[in-house]
C-alpha cells in the first residue's frame, strides 16, 4: 500500500458519513481503543532512554532544525521583531553557512506580510496562527475571516485552534465542522490543526481529538498554542503519533504531527525524533510531517551542534538572540 | 539587655575551651518554612539559655503570621508528598538521618547545652533520636500492608481499605525534651505521608532547628515540615483553630491547657490526637508502637464488582 | 528499522566493572580461593573468558555452614534495629556501586545493561531497603509477637538475575535473624561476589553471609548438610523436585520458585497499543529468561490478525546485539546449553505444525543468540504451548469467551503468572479471582517491588518473596 502525503486532503471515502452524522462521529471516536495511561507514558519513558551520539546525533540536530518553525506570537511583536526572527529562521547561525534553514516562521497575522516580505525567496513557509488564537472562543465568522486575511496576505500555512468547550462538551460535529469550514477558507494553504492537549487532559481524548481532526480533513494535528501548561509531553505525542500512523493505515493518507510548547533543549527533540523513528517510522521524519514549534529550542540546537563539531561545551554568548 | 557572661557564650558545660583566640561565627537560628528559613515577619525574637541561666542564642518568636504562612507551606508541600511513592519517602526520611548522623557531635553539644547535661547522656540522647528516626523510615512502605488489607465482603465485589494520610498535622512538641521527643513526634507523621507544621519546645528549641537544617539537605520538599520557635501559648490556639489543619497532636501541652484547644479543634473536625500521662511517663525511649501512625491515618475503603 | 535514522553504537565501557582475573569464595567474612575446580565464566555475548572462580568443594561448603552456625545465635540475637542498620548500609552501598554492578552483571549475564541499570540494580538496592526496615517491626508482621529465626539457610539461585535473585534471598533471611549460606548459578557468580565484598565493607558480622560459588554438586551438598536449617531455591521445576525429595526425610524448611508458562490474556476491548507493549515485554523482556515471562498469548479471537500484525509492527522496531550498548532491547541468551534447549524446542514448534516467525535480525557471529520468534496456529496440545522454553518464543492462542480463557490459561502444571489486558475492570477482577496464578498482572506485566509478594501456585513452587509475605519463609513456625 503506498501512503500518499496529501494537502488539500478531505475526509477518506470510506469515513465520509462519520462527517453528516455526528452520532456516528461519536460512536466511531469513542469505539476507538482506550489509552492506558501508565502504559503509554511507560512506553515514552522507555524510549527516552535511547542513547544518540556522534554520527545519529549529528543527523538528528540538523533534521531537528529543519523541523523547527520558529515562533514569536507575543502581544508586544512588532515589525522589526518579525524581521529578525526571519532572518535567524534563513541562517540560524551567522557563523556557519553549513547549519540548515528552518521549516516555516510561525507569527500572528497582522504580521504575516512583513514575514512574506522577509522571508521572499528563501524556501523558508510562513505559517500563521488564526482562528482567535489561542483561546478560539469566537464565533466561526469572526475565526473564517481571521483565516482569509492571513492567507490573503500570504501565509502558506495556517495553524488553528479547536473550539475545546465544544470538544469537552461532546459537541463533535460541531468541531468537526469548524475545522471542515476553515480548511476550505484556507485555499491552498495547508491547515494545522491544534488540538491543545493541555486542556483535554486525557490521553483517551487526544486519541478522539486527533481523529476528529484527521477526519476533518486536518493535514497536521497540532499539540499546543504554547500558551497553557503542560503543552507537548512524550506520552501526548506518543498517541498522536500513533493515530497519524493509524489513520495512514487505514486511509493510505500520510498526514502530519507537530509539538509545540515545553520543548527547548536539543535533547528533548532528539527523543522526540527516536519516538518517530520507533513508533510510526519513517514517513515522518520529514519538515513535511513533522515539526517542532518552538523559539529557545533553535539556540539549543545549535550549541549542541557546536559541541559535536568542536568538541567543547558551549555558551548562550555563541548564539544569535533574534 | 541580658548581660554576657565573660565565657565564650556557645560552648556548653564540660567541653574544653579551645585555648585560641579564634572569634567563632555565630549560629542565628530561624524559622524553617516551605524550605527556607525565615525570620518572624514580627521581626522578634527572644533569648535561649541553659538552665543555669547560660545565654545560648537567641531564636526568632513566631507569630500568628508566620503559623498561617507554615501552614499555607504545609498545604501546598502535602500533594506532591502523599502522592510521592512509599519506597521514595523512606529514601528521604532515611537520608535526614544520614545527615543527623552526620551532625551527630553538633546534636549533642546542643542537646547537653539545652539540659544542662553532660556531654555523655546529650551522646546517647542523640544516637536515641536518630535509631527513631530510622525506625519511621522504615515504615513508610509497610503501613499500608499493616494498615490496610482486601475485606471478604459478602458479594461478587473487590473490596479493599487503604491508609492515606490525613493532610496537615499541626504538632506542640514535648517542652521538657530538646531532640528525642521532638523527632517522636514529627517521624510519624512524616512516614505516613502528611506534612507537618510543629512548635517547637519554647525554652528548648535550637536542636530542632538544627533538624531542619539536616531536613533542608536531605531532599524533603520544602513546606513537608514547617518549623515554628517561641511561645507555645500564643501560637497554640492558631494553630488549634486554624480551618485548614486537619489533625492536631497536643503531646506538648498540659492536660489542664488541652481543653480549650479541643474544643477549638472541633469547629473543623480536626483528628486530635492526645496522649495520656500515663502514656507520656515512659519517655520517649523504648518500642513506639503504632498509635501515632495510625493518628494521623485516614482509611479509605474502595468496592468494585467482579464480573465479566 | 529506519534507514534513515540509524543509531550509533552507545557502548558502557566494561573497563567500569573493574573485572578481575580471580574471584573467590566468601566464608566466615574472608574471600580466598575455593578448593574446587577453577572454573573460567564466558561473557555470552563474545564467549571471551571474563574471570576465573575457584569454585566451592564439599570441604568448604562445611565451613561455609560451621560459619554460618556460628553466627546465628549472635546475629539472630541483636536487636533488629541493629540488623536493620546493616541491611540499611548495604541497600545505600549497593545504589553508590549502582553503574559498576549493572555493567558486571551484563557482562556476565548477557542481558542489556539498559535491563541491570533501570531494573536489576536498582531493584536489588530496593530489596535490602524494604526489607531492613522489616527488622526491628517483626511483631507487626502478622507472626506473632516474638517471631524467631529458623537458623542458618541455604539458597541456591538461578543465572537469570543473578544479583537480584541474590538481593531476593540475602534480605530478608538476614531481616528476620537467619545466617545465609548462598550459592549462584555457575555460570553467573560474579555479582554475587561482588555483593560479598559490599557485604564484607559493610562490616557485616563475619559468617552471617557466605557465597560459594559452584555447580550442582555445591548446590546438592548445600541441600543435603546436616548444618542447614532451611532451604531456599529458584530454578527450574524439575530441580525443585528434586530438592524436595531430598529434603523430604531431613525436617528442613523448604521455599520453591520454579517455572512457569504463563497466559498473556488480551480481550477485544484491550488498550492495544499498551497490550502490544504488555506482550513484547512479557516475553521479551530479559530475552524471556524469566519464570514468569507471558510465554503463551492467548488474545481474543475477533482480533487475532490485528493483534499479530501489530505485534510484528512492534518486534521489527527490537534492537539485538551487544549487552553493552545501551541501545540493546535483546541481548545474549545466557549459556551454549540454553541456546540449544531453546533451538529443539523452537524446531519442535515446526515440526508440530506451528507457523514461526522473526523480524529481520542480524545475529552476531561470536556469542550465543536467537532471534525474538512468534509461533501462530499453536494448539494446545503441542510442545511450545506445554513446556517452558526459557527464551525469547512467544506461542500464540486464541480464545472465544472470558470462561475459555480461563481454561486455557489455567490449564497447565505451573501456576505462577498471568497477565490480563482489558479496560473493563469488572472482567479484571472476575478474571483474577478465577486465574491459577501466583502473581496477575492486568494492564501491565513484569512489574516487581520489594513491597509486593511473589511465588507460584503448584509446580511453579511455593512460599513467596517479597512483601510481608517474604518473612514467613524465614520465620520459625
Amino acid at each position: 500500500m503506498t501512503a500518499t502525503l496529501t494537502t488539500g486532503a478531505t475526509s477518506p471515502a470510506p469515513l465520509t458519513e462519520l462527517a453528516r452524522d455526528e452520532s456516528a462521529l461519536r460512536r466511531f471516536l469513542h469505539g476507538l481503543p482506550g489509552v492506558d495511561q501508565v502504559g503509554a507514558e511507560g512506553r515514552a519513558a522507555g524510549l527516552a532512554t535511547r542513547s544518540i551520539k556522534t554520527t545519529s546525533k549529528a543527523w538528528a540536530i540538523d533534521t531537528a532544525i529543519r523541523m523547527v518553525d520558529l515562533t514569536t506570537l507575543e502581544g508586544a511583536d512588532t515589525a522589526g521583531k518579525v524581521r529578525s526572527l526571519c532572518a535567524k529562521a534563513m541562517r540560524p547561525d551567522p557563523a556557519d553557512p553549513s547549519v540548515p534553514a528552518v521549516a516555516a516562521v510561525c507569527v500572528y497575522p497582522d504580521l504575516v506580510a512583513t514575514a512574506v516580505q522577509a522571508l521572499r525567496g528563501s524556501g523558508v513557509q510562513i505559517a500563521s496562527v488564526a482562528t482567535a488564537f489561542p483561546s478560539g472562543r469566537a464565533s466561526l465568522p469572526t475565526k473564517l475571516v481571521d483565516v482569509a486575511e492571513a492567507v490573503a496576505a500570504g501565509a502558506s500555512e495556517i495553524d488553528m485552534v479547536i473550539d475545546r468547550g465544544a470538544f469537552l462538551a461532546g459537541h463533535y460535529g460541531e468541531v468537526f465542522a469548524e475545522i471542515v469550514a476553515v480548511k476550505q477558507a484556507c485555499g491552498n494553504a495547508h491547515l494545522k490543526v491544534i488540538l491543545e492537549t493541555g486542556e483535554l487532559v486525557t490521553l483517551d481524548n487526544v486519541r478522539r481529538a486527533s481523529w476528529l481532526a484527521l477526519l476533518a480533513g486536518g493535514d497536521f494535528i497540532k499539540t499546543s498554542t504554547g500558551k497553557v501548561s503542560p503543552a507537548a509531553t512524550p506520552p501526548v505525542a506518543l498517541v498522536m503519533l500513533q493515530a497519524v500512523r493509524d489513520f495512514a493505515a487505514r486511509t493510505g493518507q500520510v498526514r502530519g504531527v507537530k509539538l509545540a510548547g515545553g520543548i527547548r533543549t536539543a535533547k528533548e527533540a532528539v527523543r522526540y525524533l527516536v519516538m518517530i523513528n520507533e513508533v510510526a517510522g519513517e514517513r515522518w521524519l520529514h519538515p513535511q510531517t513533522f515539526r517542532f514549534g518552538a523559539s529557545s529550542l533553535l539556540n539549543d540546537l545549535l550549541l549542541q551542534r557546536h559541541k559535536l563539531s568542536t568538541g567543547a561545551y558551549d555558551g548562550p554568548d555563541y548564539v544569535t538572540v533574534d | 539587655m541580658p548581660t554576657k557572661p565573660a565565657a565564650a557564650k556557645t560552648k556548653p558545660a564540660g567541653k574544653k575551651t579551645a585555648e585560641s583566640d579564634r572569634v567563632a561565627v555565630r549560629k542565628t537560628y530561624k524559622l524553617y518554612i516551605g524550605g527556607a528559613f525565615p525570620r518572624s515577619e514580627s521581626g522578634r525574637s527572644y533569648p535561649v539559655s541553659s538552665p543555669d541561666g547560660r545565654l545560648l542564642a537567641h531564636a526568632a518568636q513566631a507569630s500568628r503570621k508566620d503559623l498561617r504562612e507554615a501552614v499555607v507551606a504545609a498545604r501546598k508541600a502535602f500533594g506532591g508528598w502523599s502522592r510521592a511513592t512509599a519506597y521514595n519517602r523512606g529514601q528521604i526520611l532515611y537520608r535526614i538521618a544520614e545527615m543527623m548522623e552526620g551532625r551527630r557531635e553538633q546534636f549533642a553539644a546542643e542537646v547537653a547545652a539545652a539540659d544542662g547535661a553532660a556531654i555523655g547522656p546529650a551522646l546517647a540522647e542523640v544516637d536515641a533520636a536518630i535509631d527513631r528516626w530510622v525506625w519511621y523510615a522504615g515504615w513508610t512502605d509497610k503501613w499500608a500492608q499493616i494498615a490496610g488489607g482486601s475485606n471478604p465482603v459478602a458479594g461478587p465485589y473487590f473490596n479493599f481499605s487503604l491508609p492515606e494520610p490525613a493532610g496537615v498535622v499541626g504538632v506542640i512538641a514535648p517542652q521538657d525534651s530538646a531532640l528525642l521527643a521532638f523527632v517522636s513526634v514529627v517521624a510519624p507523621a512524616l512516614a505516613t505521608g502528611n506534612s507537618v507544621v510543629v512548635v517547637a519546645a519554647a525554652d528548648k528549641p535550637l536542636p530542632a532547628v538544627s533538624l531542619s537544617e539536616a531536613m533542608a539537605t536531605s531532599d524533603l520538599p520544602g513546606g513537608v515540615l514547617n518549623l515554628l520557635t517561641g511561645s507555645v501559648s500564643e501560637l497554640a490556639p492558631w494553630l488549634a483553630s486554624h480551618r485548614d489543619v486537619n489533625c492536631l497532636d497536643l503531646t506538648g501541652v498540659a492536660p489542664p491547657e488541652r481543653v480549650a484547644l479541643a474544643e477549638a479543634a472541633a469547629d473543623n473536625v480536626k483528628r486530635v490526637y492526645a496522649p495520656s500521662p500515663a502514656d507520656l511517663a515512659q519517655g520517649f525511649t523504648g518500642e513506639p508502637g503504632t498509635a501515632r501512625l495510625a493518628a494521623f491515618t485516614e482509611t479509605k475503603t474502595v468496592w468494585h464488582p467482579m464480573g465479566v | 528499522m529506519s534507514k534513515l535514522f540509524e543509531y550509533a553504537p552507545a557502548p558502557e565501557s566494561p573497563s567500569i566493572a573493574r573485572l578481575k582475573p580471580h574471584y573467590g569464595i566468601f566464608v566466615d567474612g574472608t574471600f580466598r580461593a575455593g578448593r574446587g575446580e577453577a572454573v573460567k565464566t564466558v561473557n555470552p555475548a563474545t564467549e571471551e573468558p571474563l574471570a576465573e572462580v575457584a569454585e566451592a568443594s564439599a570441604a568448604d561448603v562445611d565451613d561455609a555452614v560451621a560459619a554460618a552456625r556460628a553466627a546465628s545465635e549472635p546475629w539472630a540475637g541483636l536487636p533488629g534495629s541493629v540488623r536493620a542498620k546493616y541491611l540499611f548500609r548495604i541497600a545505600r552501598a549497593i545504589q553508590e556501586r549502582a553503574r559498576e554492578l549493572a555493567v558486571l552483571e551484563s557482562l556476565d549475564n548477557g542481558k542489556p545493561i539498559r535491563e541491570s541499570r533501570d531494573v536489576d540494580v536498582p531493584t536489588a538496592a530496593a530489596h535490602f531497603f524494604y526489607y531492613a526496615g522489616w527488622a526491628d517491626k517483626l511483631g507487626y508482621a502478622g507472626f506473632g509477637p516474638n517471631p524467631r529465626p529458623i537458623g542458618v539457610a541455604g539458597q541456591v539461585i538461578p543465572w537469570n538475575f543473578p544479583l537480584l535473585m541474590a538481593a531476593w534471598k540475602i534480605a530478608p533471611a538476614l531481616a528476620t535473624g537467619n545466617t545465609v549460606v548462598l550459592k549462584p548459578a555457575e555460570t553467573t557468580p560474579l555479582t554475587a561476589i561482588t555483593l560479598a565484598e559490599i557485604i564484607a565493607e559493610c562490616d557485616l558480622p563475619p559468617g552471617v553471609v557466605n557465597v560459594l560459588p559452584g555447580g550442582p554438586a555445591v548446590g546438592q551438598a548445600i541441600v543435603d548438610h546436616p548444618g542447614v536449617d532451611k532451604i531456599a531455591f529458584t530454578g527450574s521445576t524439575a530441580v525443585g523436585k528434586m530438592i524436595q525429595k531430598s529434603v523430604a526425610a531431613s525436617g528442613k524448611r523448604l521455599s520453591l520458585e520454579l517455572g512457569g508458562k504463563a497466559a498473556n490474556i488480551v480481550f477485544d476491548d484491550a488498550a492495544l497499543d499498551q497490550a502490544v507493549e504488555g506482550i513484547v515485554n512479557g516475553i521479551f523482556f530479559n530475552q524471556g529468561h524469566v519464570c514468569c515471562a507471558g510465554s503463551r498469548l492467548l488474545v481474543q479471537e475477533s482480533i487475532h490478525d490485528e493483534f499479530v500484525a501489530a505485534l510484528h509492527d512492534r518486534l521489527a522496531t527490537l534492537r539485538l546485539g551487544d549487552p553493552l550498548d545501551k541501545n540493546t532491547d535483546i541481548g545474549a541468551i545466557n549459556s551454549a546449553a540454553q541456546l540449544a534447549r531453546i533451538r529443539e524446542l523452537a524446531d519442535s514448534g515446526v515440526a508440530e505444525g506451528a507457523d514461526r516467525w522473526s523480524p529481520e535480525c542480524a545475529l552476531p557471529e561470536r556469542g550465543f543468540w536467537f532471534p525474538p520468534t512468534v509461533f501462530t496456529g499453536v494448539s494446545p496440545a503441542t510442545r511450545i504451548a506445554r513446556e517452558e522454553i526459557f527464551g525469547p518464543v512467544l506461542s500464540v492462542l486464541t480464545f472465544r469467551t472470558p470462561g475459555e480463557a480461563i481454561e486455557k490459561a489455567n490449564n497447565t502444571p505451573y501456576g505462577l503468572s498471568a497477565g490480563i489486558w482489558t479496560e473493563k475492570g469488572s472482567r479484571i477482577l472476575w478474571m483474577a479471582n478465577r486465574l491459577r496464578a501466583g502473581v496477575v498482572w492486568a494492564n501491565t506485566f513484569n512489574r516487581f517491588d520489594p513491597t509486593s509478594p511473589f511465588g507460584g501456585y503448584k509446580e511453579s513452587g511455593f512460599g513467596r518473596e517479597g512483601g510481608r509475605h517474604g518473612l514467613e519463609a524465614y520465620l520459625a513456625h
